[in-house]
């Protein structure tokens, strides 16, 4: 009953799209794919509504040899990051398009074409041109037009990427009450994102990819706390994670002429030698710090972004305040060590401050 | 500085347009006047300047037999041809364009651009080149001098022209809409005739325009390919020169030929600022 795919592969050219992918979505949840750009998300989604075939793997939904069945009867749902409607359509006639094609009663598909525009607040648009409308509603249009279907299955395909900031965050928020409220028992969504923050806020299952390869499965909460790569810990954190070479000595950390107290969970480290890990939230401005030098800062929205420089460190720190610095100034910071990672010299996850470890 | 660029503006304007209108206004007077007005100097106004004949008018309906050159049935062979060969060529031009922009075909080293340009190669080589083997091979399956044979020979030079446009047209307009109409439960088929057909009107209709001018203006094809059972305006229209040069009726001729591009190019014109495909993609 579920969706399972099996070692998809997907290579047209010399790079890998999808690598050797395997899933199993359960009917009722919420998965999402966090990925940078050119990870193989959107072939991913592609490979699941069947516009793509891969070149090798199993795809199994229903018992039924999914990859056997074509695009046009796999009951599916798909929002691009573009904003894709038809334009020679008004507002009404888009979201009716899929009922229609399914040749459904003509009162049945005014019923619920109005009470579709009506979930993504856009009654009273029906007939409006597409042309007449804003990229947000544009993009809502095209969500009451996957929403109205009922599909067994909706894809997003980084739905809110080419929105501004403002009407990302309302309709990030929609999204959580349609997610919530709408979701049949019956369907499954699979969300694709680059932002790790959206990721966190749906609060779903999370699917990591890189270079088309599956990198770590599991709950949002556990993805943040617990990343099982440092490819995952750099994904899966904005700004990017904060990596040191450093060592343990006489129960100090040391990097770059720093010292910082062991924590209790990096006691039992093994090795000596391991890759530092340390969020850019959880370093912290403080005079009796150590001294680094300012060669970027940035302000974004209510916080100022820090990048720091000393001797090859590099390190990036989030403050929430918007604080004006220039570039060369010196700076002193502190490390909050209670919740640094420690990663080994595989990169692979050896201790975190959540207990996780995959050594 | 805003009067002045909005003097040059309609200067500019004005030029252009009596540019544009003046040699048809000079043809159309040219027309009601018999030999004497046009070889008594130059004169525009008629009543004041010259008085008017319909000769030239009449003598393009009245029977050959009657001292006219009845070009009534040549127009209508004119249009008839024109008018399926175009619609013949957005047909199949359409299909392949959009076969040409969305497929990969491969035969060993063949692709898809190497595809399109074939089709454009048909017009690279001037018409003189192509006149020896239409002749031959028009002659071979027995459609010389006739209507059924212009026809194929216009499709061949107007299919180009469409598949040429379309695809091009249809490399703009986002693949994501046809993926979209599949996953809305639409065969290709019917993704393409309910949705990239319906929004690819703009396109469809300057191929369309283009393939009805090229079409039309043609008369070295219809000239070499038709003897006496079937003849075309261009050709008939030459076929008036004699040992005097009937400028009255050249000029109304001309006038009656250059009507249907005329409408045409009204409709159309109408037509190309209503389509666009922006709400499409952002």
């Amino acid at each position: 009953m579920n969706l399972v795919a099996e070692n998809l592969s997907y290579k047209p050219d010399e790079q890998f799209h999808l690598n050797e992918v395997s899933f199993d979505f359960k009917k009722g949840n919420i998965y999402t794919i966090l990925g940078r750009t050119l990870s193989g998300k959107t072939t991913l989604l592609k490979t699941i509504a069947g516009l793509l075939t891969p070149d090798t793997g199993a795809m199994q939904f229903e018992d039924k040899d999914f990859l056997k069945v074509p695009v046009w009867e796999r009951n599916i749902a798909m929002v691009y990051q573009q904003f894709i409607n038809y334009p020679h359509l008004n507002v009404f006639e888009n979201v009716a398009f899929p009922l229609k094609q399914r040749k459904v009663d003509d009162q049945v598909i005014a019923d619920e074409v109005t009470k579709s525009l009506k979930s993504v607040g856009l009654e009273g648009y029906e007939n409006r041109k597409i042309q007449e409308l804003s990229g947000g509603q544009q993009q809502r249009v095209s969500l009451a037009r996957s929403l109205v279907k009922n599909a067994k299955i909706l894809l997003l395909d980084e739905p809110l990427v080419n929105l501004d900031y403002k009407l990302r965050e309302q309709l990030r928020e929609e999204f959580k009450n349609i997610f919530s409220q709408g979701l049949s028992e019956d369907s499954i969504v699979v969300f694709s994102t680059t932002d790790p923050r959206e990721a966190m806020e749906i609060n779903g299952e999370v699917i990591v990819l890189d270079e088309g390869k599956v990198l770590q499965v599991g709950p949002a909460k556990e993805i943040f706390e617990n990343p099982k790569t440092l490819k995952v810990a750099e994904i899966s954190n904005d700004p990017p994670m904060n990596i040191l070479k450093a060592f343990i000595e006489t129960n100090k950390i040391k990097f770059e002429e720093i010292e910082v107290e062991l924590p209790d969970h990096l006691s039992n480290l093994k090795e000596k030698n391991f890759n530092l890990g340390i969020r850019a939230s959880d370093i912290i401005l403080s005079d009796s710090g150590f001294e680094f030098e300012v060669e970027l800062a940035e302000i974004s929205g209510s916080e100022t972004l820090l990048h720091l420089k000393r001797g090859n460190a590099r390190i990036i720190t989030s403050i929430e305040e918007v604080l004006n610095f220039n570039i060369h100034d010196k700076v002193k910071i502190n490390f909050n060590s209670n919740k640094v990672y420690a990663f080994n010299e595989d990169g692979v996850l050896a201790s975190s401050p959540f207990g996780g470890s995959y050594v | 500085m805003g009067k002045l660029y909005k003097i040059l503006k309609y200067f500019f304007i004005t030029f252009w347009a009596v540019f544009v209108v003046a040699p048809f206004l000079w043809a159309l007077t040219t027309s009601f006047k018999d030999f004497n007005s046009v070889n008594g100097g130059a004169t525009y106004i008629p009543w004041v300047d010259f008085e008017p004949k319909l000769e030239g008018w009449r003598v393009l309906i009245k029977s050959p037999a009657n001292g006219g050159v009845d070009i009534i049935e040549p127009y209508f062979n004119s249009l008839f041809v024109t008018c399926t060969a175009s619609l013949i060529s957005i047909i199949l031009g359409t299909l392949s364009a959009y076969a040409l922009s969305r497929f990969t075909f491969k035969a060993g080293f063949v692709k898809n651009n190497d595809i399109t340009f074939f089709f454009i190669s048909q017009r690279i080589m001037p018409p003189i080149v192509l006149s020896i083997p239409f002749f031959l091979f028009l002659g071979a399956i027995n459609l010389l001098d006739s209507l059924i044979g212009l026809i194929v020979v216009y499709i061949v030079l107007l299919m180009p022209i469409a598949v040429w446009i379309m695809v091009d047209f249809f490399n703009k307009v986002p693949r994501e809409i046809d993926e979209t109409a599949l996953i809305d439960g639409c065969n290709p088929y019917q993704a393409f005739f309910k949705v990239v057909l319906p929004n690819s009107i703009p396109g469809l209709i300057v191929a369309g325009m283009f393939c009805i001018i090229f079409g039309w203006i043609d008369f070295f094809f219809a000239f070499i390919l038709t003897f006496t059972e079937v003849q075309l305006l261009p050709v008939k229209i030459v076929a008036l020169n004699s040992s005097i040069t009937p400028w009255w009726s050249l000029s109304a001729s001309a006038l009656i030929s250059v009507a249907p591009l005329i409408i045409v190019a009204f409709v159309v014109e109408r037509y190309l600022s209503k389509g666009n495909l922006s709400g499409a993609i952002k």
